[in-house]
């Protein structure tokens, strides 16, 4: 009930506050909504506050509760910004009129076009790939090819990838149908189903642990669950070594990638320090912690790479604009339904 | 012989006046517990009401695309799931019961509330800990293969993550609430009844099937449906093995296929599945009553087991306790000791404070709650309290993300209406009243967890007979008057049971806090859950530990409570 009566409080005095025009309010806040979770964001909310002497509020959840919450809220949302992880939830909240376009020279300058939107309505902070991983010992990669190949019969029995319910397949799936339409991607869908070597189930990390076990020779991951195992406990880091990055389609489209990004929500009424927080999230010392700590490739292009990821090797991403990804979501979702992938 | 209940305990039947009192009553005007009863209800009810306002929106085109791919799958997962989990708490929660009730064997004092312990695991935490060290890659496959040799596909192995792997691990979780209910069934049966059967020469096998277990049906019933609404509600279970059930289902076809009315018309489908539960289980009691007519009540004489039985009692009770808690805990336990960073820092405690000070304040709100319905249902037993009784109960078996979405919808409705409002007529701004604070999360805890404690309380409720109401009523005493002096004595423990139930379910809670909560503010739950989601299961160890231990200390005073609340007990000082 605390918080409650101080919420109470607190407005009124914003209110008295407000009556007094000209009068200049203190740094103040930032209210953050943030589908990363806390723990993964906090230390770099608070070498923010160090800095600015902005403090930062934050309220973590998944990313669909999240835009639940701000669209039921609507104009009286307390929230400044939204920090959501891949371009499909970025762009629901964009299609849902709860972001507001930003201009901003130095988040510009920073973040290529490719990971942003073209109206400024999100920026991307982060990204990863989702490459193929496989056993060293057991397959050559010069087996490997592209994304389509793993329908082919030879990987019978031999591929681990999570549920359909996960959005990572989801936003990759809708890439596949970007490149050839449904109908392809969903023969496509049947051939890799029939390939799988268990029915789908656990994190992305299961996959490679079940693959470095021995259970498949091939894994379907994000890079920063292997960058993160490589830096885990003595079993993971064994995992870890077992297993090889290989990069698919680097003749054509490139491989799959995906962005962490935020936004200003479009009722923020702390919306400079919004402003200064995206900046501040995409200079180079964010950046670089991104790299170090979480194991994600920075979005800005100076800023290296971790030692771990640079030791995957270098790569072409696809360049498809990622919000189409989100517009493709849903016929991902259905395909998957029909195709047998739990 | 067998005694059948009906015969035994003839009470009157429920559509019949019972006392001149209350006819008289009735015909005259509505009384404020039935008007109090139904507006609780209303309140209660407004966020299952408002998911459901979705249903008769017209089925959409993903409707159909359901029907033809998924939906067999999801239904027939869910039976499944909830016939396994049903059988499982039943073998699990009753025999265990009987022994540490009506048996005597060493360790019995122990297991008395051991057998609670369970209780404090959420059922994600123990999935995760179970694959953890059972999955292909986990300890204890990898020792196998390394003495063995053999490598994939040379051996079997039971899936751990899997639709039976689901089953046991929701059995492991849930039997607590069936043992806990049985438990204080059996303690309370007057004596009498088990002693006639003894001298008809009736043995503790015969006494456990013909006597005690048809007397004790409607607690067992009770604890059983409250595990089936949780198996239903299940998410996080499910939704790690990659099973597709309703739950997983429903989140998507609302997140996934932005479909919010497809997702609404299958948890429409998912409540029949309760409302047919209930309405079996009442028809099966039928006008079967199982008020005790007897007051006279004396130390049970509990049948001293020896040799194999009693070898075989302490098998059956340490299983359970075993796996559902002991494996489980030392796994988290050993996780803990290698994260020591987490949980050494003062901020845990915050954790600790916060989910406990929320428990305490929705268990208190929910059996207060719970109180008024049930008696209200108790004075005035017509059909529309009745129905708003069951509806207010339902939210148990609604997945919690629903249920948030439910509260999030109309108090945000709420704080903007009066927000706009104000605006017109004062130009001032009132913004967000209710949503985002812990009242919401309260009330969605209250909505969530009504059933719990509506259920034991009125469990008890319906074991006092109503000729003891009838006595004190034509005596002179008010309606509240024979709720505290006469009702609330000998319903004490059946209140703390409740109390405790709601306080260790909040404990454990996971989505509406999640969704619902204000800025900077964090459980143990929410952490544990966080890290866990994110694979990173040994540093999400400590919070869930914490979890476990919080939520071992009610579990224990409430196994004291019940012990002491058989009438007739030697209460210790």
């Amino acid at each position: 009930m605390n918080t409650f009566r101080h919420r109470f409080l607190t407005s009124i005095l914003l209110l008295s506050i407000s009556l007094v025009p000209g009068l200049l309010f203190a740094q103040g806040e930032v209210n953050v909504y943030s589908a990363r979770q806390e723990a993964l964001i906090k230390p770099l909310m608070d070498r923010f506050t160090e800095e600015t002497g902005i403090r930062v509020n934050i309220v973590s959840a998944r990313a669909d509760a999240l835009l639940q919450r701000l669209r039921s809220e609507g104009r009286n949302t307390p929230a400044d910004v939204l920090i959501t992880v891949d371009a499909g939830n970025l762009h629901s909240a964009v299609e849902a009129g709860v972001l507001q376009p930003i201009r901003s020279d130095n988040l510009e300058a920073a973040i290529p076009e490719s990971y942003r939107n073209p109206e400024g309505y999100w920026y991307g902070l982060s990204m990863r790939a989702r490459p193929i991983m496989y056993v060293r010992d057991k397959v050559d990669p010069a087996e490997f090819s592209t994304y389509e190949d793993l329908a082919d019969p030879k990987w019978r029995g031999r591929i681990c990838v999570r549920s359909s319910s996960n959005v990572y397949n989801q936003s990759m799936t809708a890439s596949m149908i970007i490149a050839h339409g449904e109908e392809a991607t969903e023969t496509w869908a049947r051939g890799l189903v029939a390939n799988m070597a268990r029915p789908p189930q656990g994190g992305d990390r299961d996959q490679i642990r079940a693959a470095a076990a021995g259970q498949c020779d091939i894994a379907i991951a994000n890079t920063y669950y292997l960058g993160q195992m490589h830096h885990g406990d003595d079993a993971d880091r064994r995992a870890a070594d077992a297993i090889g990055v290989f990069w698919p389609n680097q003749d054509d489209r490139g491989v799959h990638v995906n962005v962490s990004g935020a936004g200003v929500t479009a009722h923020a009424r702390n919306r400079d320090n919004a402003i200064r927080l995206l900046e501040f999230m995409a200079g180079d010392e964010a950046q670089a912690w991104y790299a170090e700590a979480n194991q994600e490739y920075p979005v800005k292009p100076d800023v290296p790479h971790s030692e771990t990821l640079a030791g995957f090797g270098e790569f072409k991403a696809d360049a498809v604009n990622l919000g189409l990804l989100g517009a493709h979501n849903a016929a991902a979702v259905r395909l998957m339904d029909r195709a047998g992938w739990r | 012989m067998s005694a059948q209940p009906e015969n035994l305990m003839p009470g009157p039947p429920p559509d019949e006046p019972v006392s001149p009192v209350r006819t008289r009553q009735r015909s005259r005007r509505t009384d404020p517990w039935t008007l109090l009863t139904l507006l609780i209800a209303l309140v209660l009810a407004l966020p299952v009401l408002t998911v459901f306002a979705h249903v008769f929106m017209p089925a959409t085109e993903v409707w159909e695309h359901l029907r033809q791919t998924v939906l067999a799958d999801y239904v027939l997962n869910s039976l499944i799931l909830m016939m396994g989990v049903g059988v499982g708490v039943l073998l699990l929660g009753v025999p265990t019961a009987w022994l540490v009730s009506l048996c005597d064997f060493p360790g019995r004092r122990v297991f008395e509330w051991a057998l609670l312990l369970p209780l404090a695991v959420p059922a994600y935490i123990i999935a995760y800990t179970y694959t953890g060290l059972l999955d292909f890659a986990g300890p204890v496959q990898t020792q196998i293969r390394a003495w063995t040799g053999w490598g994939w596909g040379d051996y079997w192995f039971p899936q751990i993550r899997s639709l039976p792997g689901a089953v046991v691990m929701l059995s492991l979780v849930l039997y607590p609430y069936v043992y806990l209910l049985s438990r204080a069934a059996f303690l309370e049966q007057s004596v009498c009844v088990l002693e006639v059967s003894r001298t008809l020469g009736v043995g503790p096998w015969g006494g456990f099937r013909h006597v005690a277990l048809p007397l004790a049906r409607p607690a067992v019933v009770t604890g059983l449906t409250l595990a089936l609404m949780e198996t239903l509600a299940d998410y996080g279970t499910v939704e790690y093995f990659g099973i597709p059930t309703f739950t997983t289902g429903i989140f998507r076809t609302w997140f996934g296929l932005g479909d919010p009315a497809a997702a609404a018309q299958l948890a429409g489908l998912m409540m029949t599945f309760v409302l047919v539960l209930i309405v079996l289980e009442r028809y099966s009691r039928r006008r079967a009553r199982f008020h005790h007519t007897s007051t006279r009540y004396s130390r049970l004489p509990r049948y001293r087991l020896s040799g194999w039985r009693k070898a075989g009692a302490i098998l059956i009770c340490a299983f359970p306790v075993a796996l559902g808690f002991i494996v489980p805990a030392l796994q988290l336990g050993q996780w803990a000791l290698r994260t020591t960073d987490v949980w050494m820092r003062p901020e845990f405690l915050t954790l600790v404070w916060n989910s406990v000070s929320l428990a305490g304040i929705a268990a208190v709100l929910a059996v207060a709650l719970a109180l008024i319905m049930a008696y209200g249902k108790r004075l005035r037993p017509n059909l529309a309290v009745n129905l708003a009784v069951r509806v207010a109960g339902m939210g148990y078996a609604i997945p919690g993300t629903v249920i948030a979405v439910g509260v999030m919808l109309p108090f945000a409705w709420i704080d903007n209406t009066i927000d706009s409002f104000m605006r017109a007529q004062f130009g001032v701004s009132t913004g967000l009243i209710l949503s985002g604070t812990l009242v919401a999360v309260i009330f969605a805890y209250c909505v969530r967890f009504l059933a719990v404690s509506l259920n034991t309380v009125e469990a008890a409720l319906t074991k006092i007979k109503p000729s003891m109401d009838d006595a004190a009523r034509s005596l002179g005493m008010g309606p509240l008057a024979v709720l505290r002096n006469i009702h609330m004595p000998i319903m004490r423990g059946s209140v703390l049971t409740a109390l405790l139930l709601v306080f260790v379910d909040v404990l454990k809670e996971l989505p509406a806090t999640l969704i619902l909560r204000p800025f900077n503010f964090n459980t143990l739950a929410v952490r544990a859950f966080e890290l866990a989601s994110d694979e990173r299961l040994a540093d999400s160890a400590s919070a869930a530990l914490a979890i476990v231990l919080a939520g071992i200390i009610p579990v224990i005073l409430l196994s004291r409570t019940i012990g002491r609340s058989r009438p007739g007990h030697d209460t210790p000082a």
